[in-house]
C-alpha cells in the first residue's frame, strides 16, 4: 500500500505551506500595515522623565543674594518593598504615631504598590542626616531630593513674589507646564517667570510591566538637556529695603524709592509686609490662608495697587503744568481766599515757590481755574472740556492715570478724570471747572498709586523727564536688558519751571513756615512736599522728596495710611530713608527721637544687620505668624 | 547508496532554529546586570546546558543500531505510559498543569516524551506486515494507541500537549485514511466557531441549503447512497451544532472558554483574559518591518508579556527581528516540515515512513498552535515552539524525536 497514496505527500506539504503563508500574511498585517501597535508599545513601555532646571537666582543691586534654591528632602516609599520591618522603631525614629504610619502606607499602596510615592514631605536637613544612616534597615524607604525657593533675607516679599504649583488654568493656557510644576504667582517670580524657569529637559526611560524604570531608552538618543533659569540682577538695595520695612513696622502704607537718573527702584515697601519664606514649602498653605484672612491685607501690594488720593504733593505737578501752559508765571500771586477751598493760616503766596512751600489750597484752585478755563470757548462747559483735555495730556506725561510699565505684575493705573469720565458721570455740558476743582489739590476724582508719586519726585529731580521705574537691571548670562527702561520719557515742560518747583520743595523742608521740616537731614539738601490726603478716616500722611537738590541721587515717596498730616509721619520717614541711602547710616539721636515718638517701633533702627541671615530657614518661617517683619 | 549519512539539510535547519531560539531566549530574559552568556543561573545559561545535553542525546541516538527503536517501540511506549501515570500521582503542578516530575533540582516533563513514544509505537503497529488498515478493528487499535497517552495528558490538564496527538491524522491520511476525515475535521472546526458566533438555527439552515445545493447543482449521480450520505452528513452536523454549546459550557474549563471568546472577539478584556494575546500583538506589531534590534525590544525587556521565554517566545522574534526575522523563522519551520515529508516519502520501510510523517506532523501541530496563538489566530493553548522555546524536556524530547528519524533515514537502504 506504500505507493498507492504517494500523491498525498504533496497534499500534506501543501497544507504545511498554506499555514506558513497564512502566518506570514498575518505578520505583515500586524507589523507592516498597522501602526497602532507601535504607538501602544511606546505608550506603555516608555516614560518621559522631566529634568527640572534650577530656577534662576535673584540678586540685589550690590550683588547680594536675595533668592536661591535649596535642596529639600522627601521621604519616599515603595510599598511593595517595604515589608518585614520594625514599624514601631521606624515610627519612633521619624516621630509619628503608628496609626499615622498605617494611614500613610495605605495611601501609598493605593497609589501604586510598585512605584514610589511620598511618605513624608519636606523633611529637614537635620532629620535627613539623622535618618540617613538608619534607613538601610527599612527596605523600600529612601530619601529623594527636590529644590525649594529660599529667600535669603526676610524682606521685599512684595517685590520678589512667590511661586506656587500650577493649577488647571495654567495647564490649559500654557503647554509648557505639567502637573506638579511650579510657576511664579506674584512679584518678580511672576513677571520674569519665563526667564527664571529656564527650559525643562526630558529623559526617555524604559519602564517595565510594574512601571519600574529599567534604564534609558536607546542610550538617551531622544533625551533633551534642561537649560538653567536666568539669574535676575535687580536694582533693589536690600539694606535700604530692610531699613524701610522696619520703618514701616506696625503701620499701613508704603515707601517707594527710585534713583531719578535711571528709574531704578531702590526700595519698594508695602506695609504690612511679611517674610517671603512664609510662602515656601510645607508651611505655605497655612501661612497663605492666614495672610489672606488678615484684615490689614498684607498680601496687597499697596505700592503698586493702592489708589490713593495724592493730596498736596499733587500741587507740584499742577504748578509745573500751569507754568508751562502760561496760565501763571513764577511770580504770579493769588490771595489765600478760603471761600472755595479751605486752607491753614499762612501769608498769601506771592509766587509759585511760596505757594508750594505753604501748600496754599486757594492758590492752586485759582491756577487750576486758569488751566481749565482758558477762554477758548464762550460756553463754559465747552471751555472746561477743552481745558481738561489739555490738562489730561500733561498729567499723562507725568505718568498719572496710566499704567507705568514697571517690570512687576498687577500695577494699577490710578485715575486721572478726563472729559469722557465726567460726561459719563454728570452728562455732557453739565460740568465745568466749578465741578472738578478738587483735582487741583490732589483730592476729588484724582487717584494716584505710590509708584507714580515717587515717579513725580523723580521728574522734579530730573527737572522734567523720567525713566520707567524698574526693578531688574538685567538678567541671564548675556546680561539681557529691557530697552524700554533706558528710554527717556519727557513731560514736555521746560526745566526752568521745574527749577521753580524744586525751589518750592526746598522751602517746604527748610523755609520758614514750611510743612516738611522733620525731613531735614544735616549735610543733605532735601527737596520735599508734604501731603495730607483727606479720606473717610484720619488723613493719610504723604511725603515725596528727592535729594540732594542738585544732582539728585534718590527720590522717595512715603505714604502712611491714617497717620495725620504729611509733615508729622511721612516727612521724617522720608528723611530717614534719604539719610540711610546717602550716608549709609542714620544719626543715633534721630533714630532715637523717631523711636520715642513711635512707641510701637520695638527694634533699634541704628544698626541694620549686615550679617547674612542665619541658617534657620524652614523653622523660622513656620514660627512667624505675624505678617509684620521684624 | 552505500554512504550512511544523516540528512544534512535537516540538521542545518534544526541547528538554525535552535541557535536562533537561544539568541531569543537570551534577549527575552536580557537584563544589563546579567549580560554574561555563561550565566547558568539564568534561563539562557541553562538552555546552553540543555543544548549540550540535546547534542549528546542526538549523538547517542545516531550511534545506536536503528533497528533498536522499532524493536523496543512498545517497551518505550509502555515506559512512557507508566511515567504519565506516575506524574498524575506524584507530579508537581505548574501553571495549572500537573505535568512535572522532580528529580532533585532537575525537572522532567513526561508528556514531552510521550509524543515520540507514541510515534514509535503507532509506527511499529502500522508497519506490521499483515496489517489491513481498511479493517475497522485495526483502526480502533491504532486510535487506541494514540488515545491512551492523549487521555492521560488531558488528565494532567495539559490540553495543548493532548491536542498535539490529533496530528497523527496526517500519517494516517498518508497511509490511506480517507481524505474525508481531514475535510470533516475542517468542517467541524468551522461549525464549532460559527456555532459560537451566530444563531444555531440560522447555521443549520445554511448547512441545509449547502446540502441541497450539493445534491441538485453539483452532484450529477443522484443515487440512494448519495442521498443517504448527505442526509447523514446533515443530521450529524445538526447534532454537532447542538452539542457545541453543551461541550463548550460543560466540558471546557472556564479559562478555555474565555480564551476562545477572546479569540473570536466576543470578549474584549485586554487587562484580564486577553492580556497575553494583546501584549503579544503589541510586541510583534511594534517590531515593524526590520524590528528593534537584538535585546532592544522595549516590551520584551520590560516583562510585559508573560511566558516570554517559553510559550510566547515568538513575540521576542517579532519585536526584535521584525517582519523579516519572523517570516524567516516561519520559513525555516515550513522548510523543515516539507523536508521531513520528503525524507519520509523516500523511506522503504513503513515504520520509518510512518514515523517520519509522525515527526513532521507533531512539529507542525506545535508550530500551528503556538504561532497561531501568539498571532491571535488560535486560542491561548500553552505549548512550546519546538527547538525554540526555553525548556529542557521539550528541547531534549524534540531532538530525540527528530534524530531517531534521521537515523532511520540514514539507514534507509539497509536490508529490510
Amino acid at each position: 500500500m506504500s505507493n498507492q497514496f504517494k500523491n498525498r505527500a504533496f497534499t500534506i506539504q501543501l497544507i504545511f505551506m498554506i499555514v506558513g503563508v497564512l502566518f506570514i500574511i498575518r505578520l505583515a498585517v500586524l507589523q507592516i500595515f498597522n501602526n497602532d501597535y507601535k504607538e501602544r508599545a511606546e505608550r506603555q513601555a516608555l516614560r518621559n522623565i522631566t529634568q527640572y532646571p534650577a530656577r534662576g537666582l535673584i540678586y540685589d543691586r550690590n550683588g547680594d543674594l536675595l533668592v536661591h534654591n535649596e535642596a529639600v528632602y522627601d521621604l519616599m516609599v515603595i510599598p511593595k518593598l517595604a515589608k518585614d520591618m520594625d514599624s514601631v522603631y521606624f515610627c519612633k525614629m521619624i516621630g509619628i504615631e503608628m496609626s499615622d504610619f498605617t494611614e500613610r502606607m495605605e495611601k501609598a499602596r493605593k497609589y501604586s504598590r510598585f512605584t514610589s510615592s511620598i511618605f513624608m514631605k519636606q523633611i529637614s536637613m537635620q532629620d535627613y542626616a539623622r535618618w540617613q544612616n538608619r534607613l538601610y534597615k527599612f527596605p523600600g524607604f529612601y530619601i529623594s531630593q527636590r529644590s525649594l525657593r529660599v529667600y535669603d533675607k526676610p524682606i521685599a516679599a512684595h517685590v520678589l513674589g512667590y511661586v506656587g504649583e500650577v493649577n488647571e488654568k495654567d495647564l490649559e493656557e500654557n503647554q509648557y507646564y505639567q502637573r506638579g510644576d511650579y510657576i511664579g504667582r506674584s512679584g518678580l517670580e511672576l513677571s520674569y517667570e519665563e526667564m527664571l524657569r529656564g527650559v525643562k529637559g526630558c529623559k526617555v526611560m524604559q519602564v517595565d510591566v510594574h512601571n519600574r524604570q529599567i534604564g534609558s531608552y536607546q542610550n538617551g538618543a531622544f533625551d533633551s538637556i534642561a537649560t538653567e533659569g536666568a539669574n535676575l540682577y535687580t536694582t533693589i538695595d536690600s539694606e535700604l529695603q530692610a531699613f524701610c520695612e522696619r520703618l514701616m513696622g506696625n503701620k499701613r502704607g508704603c515707601i517707594v524709592a527710585i534713583e531719578p537718573a535711571t528709574g531704578e527702584v531702590l526700595t519698594l515697601v508695602s506695609a504690612p509686609c511679611y517674610d517671603p519664606n512664609m510662602l515656601v514649602g510645607r508651611v505655605r498653605g497655612e501661612n497663605y490662608a492666614n495672610l489672606a484672612k488678615d484684615i490689614r491685607k498684607p498680601l496687597f501690594n499697596r505700592a503698586l495697587q493702592a489708589k490713593y488720593p495724592p493730596g498736596s504733593i499733587f500741587k507740584v505737578a499742577q504748578a509745573a503744568t500751569a507754568l508751562q501752559l502760561g496760565a501763571i508765571s513764577p511770580g504770579t500771586g493769588f490771595m489765600c481766599d478760603k471761600s472755595k477751598v479751605g486752607c491753614h493760616n499762612h501769608p498769601s503766596a506771592g509766587s509759585v515757590q511760596s505757594a508750594i512751600m505753604h501748600s496754599c489750597n486757594p492758590y492752586f484752585y485759582f491756577s487750576y481755574r486758569r488751566v481749565i478755563q482758558q477762554g477758548k470757548y464762550k460756553n463754559i462747559y465747552k471751555d472746561s472740556q477743552y481745558g481738561l483735555t489739555v490738562w489730561d495730556q500733561y498729567m499723562s506725561r507725568f505718568g498719572f492715570g496710566k499704567r507705568l510699565p514697571i517690570d512687576l505684575p498687577n500695577v494699577n493705573k490710578g485715575n486721572i478724570p478726563d472729559t469722557a469720565f465726567y460726561n459719563r458721570w454728570y452728562g455732557e455740558n453739565k460740568w465745568a471747572f466749578g465741578t472738578i476743582y478738587s483735582n487741583s489739590i490732589g483730592q476729588g476724582e484724582v487717584e494716584v498709586i505710590p509708584l507714580q508719586m515717587a515717579n513725580l519726585a523723580c521728574i522734579v529731580a530730573n527737572r522734567g523727564y523720567y525713566f520707567t521705574p524698574h526693578v531688574v537691571r538685567y538678567y541671564g548670562k548675556d546680561s539681557t536688558r529691557n530697552e524700554e527702561f533706558y528710554t527717556r520719557h519727557e513731560t514736555g515742560i521746560e526745566s526752568r519751571y521745574f527749577d521753580v518747583c524744586a525751589r518750592g520743595m526746598h522751602d517746604v523742608v527748610y523755609g520758614e513756615g514750611g510743612t516738611g521740616h522733620k525731613a531735614q537731614v544735616p549735610g543733605i539738601t532735601i527737596c520735599g512736599k508734604t501731603g495730607t490726603a483727606q479720606n473717610y478716616g484720619i488723613d493719610h500722611s504723604v511725603f515725596i522728596c528727592f535729594a540732594p537738590m542738585d544732582n539728585p541721587k534718590i527720590a522717595v515717596a512715603v505714604y502712611v495710611e491714617n497717620a495725620g498730616p504729611g509733615g508729622t509721619w511721612a516727612a521724617p520717614i522720608a528723611g530717614l530713608v534719604v539719610e540711610k541711602y546717602i550716608k549709609g547710616e542714620v544719626r543715633a539721636e534721630q533714630a532715637r527721637l523717631y523711636q520715642q515718638s513711635n512707641p510701637c517701633q520695638r527694634l533699634p533702627l541704628t544698626r541694620v544687620s549686615k550679617k547674612k541671615p542665619t541658617k534657620k530657614k524652614t523653622k523660622t518661617t513656620a514660627a512667624a505668624p505675624a505678617p509684620a517683619t521684624e | 547508496m552505500e554512504k550512511k549519512r544523516l540528512d544534512f539539510i535537516t540538521i542545518l535547519l534544526y541547528l538554525a532554529i535552535v541557535l536562533f531560539g537561544w539568541f531569543n531566549i537570551y534577549a527575552a530574559v536580557f537584563d544589563e546586570s546579567h549580560a554574561a552568556i555563561l550565566d547558568f543561573g539564568r534561563q539562557h545559561g541553562k538552555q546552553l546546558i540543555w543544548m549540550g545535553l540535546a547534542a549528546f542525546s542526538a549523538l547517542v541516538v545516531t550511534l545506536v543500531e536503528p533497528k533498536i527503536f522499532s524493536n523496543t517501540a512498545y517497551i518505550i511506549y509502555g515506559v512512557v505510559l507508566l511515567l504519565l501515570v506516575v506524574v498524575l500521582l506524584i507530579g508537581q503542578t505548574t501553571n495549572g498543569g500537573q505535568s512535572w516530575i522532580n528529580f532533585g533540582a532537575f525537572k522532567f516533563q513526561p508528556s514531552e516524551f510521550a509524543k515520540f513514544g507514541t510515534a514509535l509505537a503507532i509506527s511499529k503497529f502500522m508497519s506490521a506486515i499483515d496489517l489491513d488498515f481498511k479493517n475497522l478493528r485495526t483502526k480502533i487499535y491504532a486510535f487506541t494507541i494514540i488515545l491512551i497517552p492523549a487521555a492521560l495528558i488531558l488528565l494532567q490538564h495539559d490540553t495543548g500537549s493532548a491536542l498535539v496527538f490529533a496530528s497523527f491524522v496526517f500519517p494516517f491520511f498518508r497511509e490511506g485514511l480517507s481524505g474525508m476525515v481531514l475535510l470533516l475535521g475542517l468542517v467541524a472546526i468551522v461549525l464549532f466557531v460559527l456555532a459560537l458566533l451566530i444563531n444555531k438555527y440560522l447555521l443549520i439552515g445554511i448547512v441545509l441549503v449547502i446540502c441541497i445545493a450539493y445534491l441538485f447543482i453539483w452532484l450529477n449521480r443522484r443515487t440512494i447512497q448519495e442521498y443517504l450520505r448527505v442526509i447523514i452528513f446533515f443530521a450529524s452536523c445538526t447534532l454537532f451544532i447542538f452539542s457545541v454549546n453543551f461541550v463548550f459550557n460543560n466540558v471546557l474549563e472556564s479559562h478555555q472558554r474565555d480564551r476562545i471568546y477572546v479569540l473570536l472577539g466576543k470578549v474584549d478584556d485586554p487587562k484580564g483574559t486577553g492580556y497575553n494575546v494583546d501584549q503579544a500583538k503589541i510586541a510583534i506589531g511594534s517590531g515593524g518591518f526590520m524590528g528593534k534590534g537584538w535585546t532592544k525590544g522595549t516590551i520584551t525587556k520590560a516583562d510585559f508579556v508573560p511566558e516570554q521565554e517559553t510559550d510566547f517566545i515568538f513575540c521576542t522574534v517579532g519585536e526584535e527581528w521584525g517582519f523579516v526575522g519572523s517570516a524567516a523563522l516561519i520559513c525555516l519551520y515550513i522548510g523543515l516540515l516539507v523536508r521531513l515529508v520528503f525524507l519520509a516519502e523516500r523511506q522503504r520501510s513503513t515504520f520509518a515512513r510512518f514515523y517520519g510523517y509522525s515527526v513532521a506532523s507533531i512539529l507542525f501541530m506545535h508550530v500551528l498552535i503556538n504561532i497561531g496563538m501568539v498571532l491571535g489566530l488560535a486560542p491561548v493553548i500553552g505549548i512550546p515552539l519546538p527547538f525554540f522555546s526555553y525548556g529542557g524536556s521539550s528541547l531534549l524530547a524534540f531532538t530525540i524525536l527528530l534524530f531517531i528519524f534521521l537515523r532511520q533515514d540514514a539507514d534507509r537502504n539497509a536490508l529490510l
